[in-house]
């Protein structure tokens, strides 16, 4: 999952960025208005974690624009305004959700796996194809009762594959859920870690459609 | 008497009271003498209309002597009030009106004569008339004037008697109706929570009302934008210590949660900046708020500025163990009279802000601003946008090149606390290089050279 958190706090954002990675999530940074813009005009984002104040306007501003541009990227703001009127001004001006500063790494990380399966028309919280059963908070999986055991990056292409199963993921869609800005991608990355799952799950699990992606092999 | 109803009712209905009273008086007496006149002309006319009658021996038949009087006969109205006695010059009582008393009425000679008859005060004209050998006495009783005039008064004070207290209901209904509208701002702002700040709806008030309600208006107004500008304060404050503390927070469960060294090693590092950086925000939002509070922040003294400036170097020489202070050997015997703590803070605050943003090798340095009350901090950063000057000292403001580390505050509390030295600060780009200059204009008096500018240089 590749979340971009807008914070111009650099402690909390340090933090963010390593506290949410602990959590399976791949996180991408920005400090102000413009740059989150940017990013949001340039890449695609499973969440966005925003900061209502920024030192050149208002997160609320930049949430009014997207949702006025018609994207629907789930949105969760954080910010150390939480009056009740600043929870309704805030969810009215197109968030998903509303979490008030202190707050605990761990719902954080929960919010944004809620938002991020409701962006994609999910509700439950785990994934599953066929006897394969996926646990984003726990980064567990399962298959037939036992457990797999799975790297970081392998558990995030197999989840990107298993949000929709049938439907083809490119490979650049899986580095990009992958890696953030500053992560050195190796040029097979992806191959490799599919091919790690193959051996895992076996050879017909993930199916790779010449020149599109991959995608999880469909039927029973 | 505190109420102003009961005291305008009291003074109207006194007024109005004394007003009647005197009027009264003055009829009574101007009556008295009309009265008096009139009656004294008609006892004179009555006196000489029945002299002239019995001279021109209409009546009565000349009377023997020693027999009874001869009644006059009565003309019709006089009967009560006057009466009269036709004496012989002799002193026999020739004739008399039916209501007349026996006696005589007056023994003085003609004119007007009063006299006690039977116990009643009369007043009495005499014509004498010498050729018939007759004194004619026509009177009236003192007391029936005194009725008569009595009389005219009641007839004015009883009226009084009704009207005064319609008027007092009218006055008091008036009253009422006058002072309601203070009635209903007294009832509609006893009615208020602490909250609410709308204006009070002086509608249809008397005009002398109006001013009180367009003074309360202004006063909300005040304390509304008091309170706004409060409580934009508090939330930036409050954006400004949850930020750090999430950020405390965070760095702190990560360091529960990782697994590798490094990565924990490293949130305790943060953990540890976090809480230097809410201390310092917290020191900082302490020292503006005892700027808030009033401008008697201790005593005006001299201050002499070389020692103050290497005190406050030191104090920050933390912040950039690289960047050395300067300081103009012209402003190290200069004396300012300010008070010690706002002088300090302004200082402290200016140095640490050049610091802040001078880069690895820079110089900041204190000077004396040529030709003008006033010393200057330059650095050697990249100075400020000229659209961002403004903002400056605005608090919480940070300008888009800032490092994120600052609290925002520094210029803030520079400015608070210059107001409080008699100074204000102005901040602009360097012209020479790229920096911000920052000059603490002091008003005329406030700074000096020291008496020891000699030896200190």
């Amino acid at each position: 999952m590749r979340v971009l958190v807008v914070e111009d706090d650099p402690l909390l954002l340090d933090g963010l960025k390593v506290g949410l990675g602990l959590a399976g999530v791949t996180v991408d940074v920005v400090s102000t208005c413009a740059d989150a813009e940017a990013a949001l005009a340039a890449n695609a984002f499973d969440a966005v974690v925003l900061d209502r104040m920024l030192p050149d306007g208002s997160g609320l501003d930049v949430l009014k624009r997207l949702r006025g541009s018609g994207d629907r990227t789930p949105i969760l703001l954080l910010t150390a305004l939480d009056d009740t009127t600043d929870r309704v001004d805030g969810l009215d001006a197109g968030a998903d959700d509303y979490l008030g500063k202190p707050f605990d790494l761990d719902e954080l990380a929960a919010r944004i796996r809620s938002v991020a399966r409701r962006g994609v028309g999910r509700a439950a919280g785990t994934l599953r194809w066929r006897d394969v059963t996926l646990d984003p908070a726990a980064m567990s999986a399962i298959r037939d009762g036992v457990a797999l055991s799975l790297s970081r990056r392998e558990f995030s292409v197999l989840a990107a594959l298993m949000e929709r199963p049938g439907a083809i993921k490119s490979r650049s869609d899986l580095e990009d859920r992958l890696y953030g800005w500053q992560e050195e991608v190796e040029s097979n990355a992806v191959e490799v870690h599919v091919h790690h799952l193959r051996v895992k799950l076996g050879r017909e699990a993930i199916e790779t459609v010449r020149g599109l992606g991959y995608r999880m092999r469909d039927g029973e | 008497m505190r109420s102003l109803r009961v005291r305008l009712f009291a003074t109207l209905i006194v007024a109005t009271g004394a007003l009647w009273l005197i009027a009264a008086v003055w009829i009574y007496v101007g009556a008295r003498q009309e009265v008096e006149h009139v009656l004294d002309t008609r006892l004179q006319e009555a006196a000489r209309m029945v002299s002239s009658l019995v001279a021109a021996g209409s009546l009565p038949p000349k009377p023997e002597a020693g027999g009874p009087p001869g009644l006059i006969p009565e003309a019709a109205g006089y009967e009560r009030q006057l009466s009269c006695q036709i004496w012989s010059l002799d002193d026999r009582l020739v004739a008399r009106s039916s209501g007349a008393p026996d006696e005589k009425l007056s023994d003085g000679g003609a004119g007007f004569s009063e006299r006690v008859v039977n116990g009643e005060p009369w007043r009495v004209y005499a014509v004498q008339d010498e050729a018939k050998g007759i004194r004619v006495l026509v009177g009236d009783r003192l007391g029936l004037r005194e009725r008569l005039v009595t009389d005219l008064i009641k007839g004015l004070l009883w009226p009084a008697a009704f009207i005064l207290p319609l008027l007092g209901v009218l006055i008091w209904a008036s009253l009422g109706r006058g002072l309601r509208p203070l009635d209903r701002i007294t009832r509609e702002l006893s009615g208020r929570d602490a909250e609410d700040m709308s204006s009070v709806d002086a509608g249809a008030a008397p005009s002398e009302i109006r001013p009180l309600a367009a003074a309360l208006n202004g006063l909300f107004g005040k304390v509304e934008r008091a309170r706004r500008h409060e409580r934009e304060v508090t939330a930036f404050a409050a954006h400004e210590l949850r930020t750090p503390l999430a950020g405390l927070k965070t760095q702190a469960q990560i360091a529960v949660a990782a697994q590798d060294p490094a990565v924990r090693d490293n949130a305790l590092r943060q953990v540890v900046r976090a809480v230097d950086r809410t201390s310092r925000l917290v020191t900082q939002l302490l020292a503006l708020a005892r700027l808030d509070a009033g401008p008697s922040n201790g005593a005006v003294e001299a201050v002499p500025l070389g020692s103050l400036i290497d005190e406050v170097a030191e104090l920050c020489r933390a912040a950039a163990p690289d960047v050395p202070v300067m300081v103009d050997p012209e402003i190290r015997s200069m004396v300012l009279a300010a008070p010690r703590e706002s002088l300090m803070l302004l200082l402290k605050n200016l140095t640490e802000n050049a610091l802040q943003h001078s880069p690895v090798g820079g110089v900041v340095t204190w000077r004396r601003t040529a030709g003008e009350d006033a010393i200057d901090i330059v650095d050697e950063g990249l100075g400020a946008s000229e659209a961002e000057l403004p903002q400056l000292t605005q608090r919480f403001f940070r300008g888009a090149g800032s490092s994120g580390a600052g609290t925002g505050l520094g210029l803030a509390i520079a400015a608070a606390a210059a107001a409080n030295c008699r100074a204000r600060i102005e901040l602009m780009n360097r012209a020479d290089r790229p920096g911000l200059s920052a000059q603490v204009h002091f008003e005329a008096g406030v700074m000096s050279a020291s008496r020891q500018a000699g030896m200190a240089a």
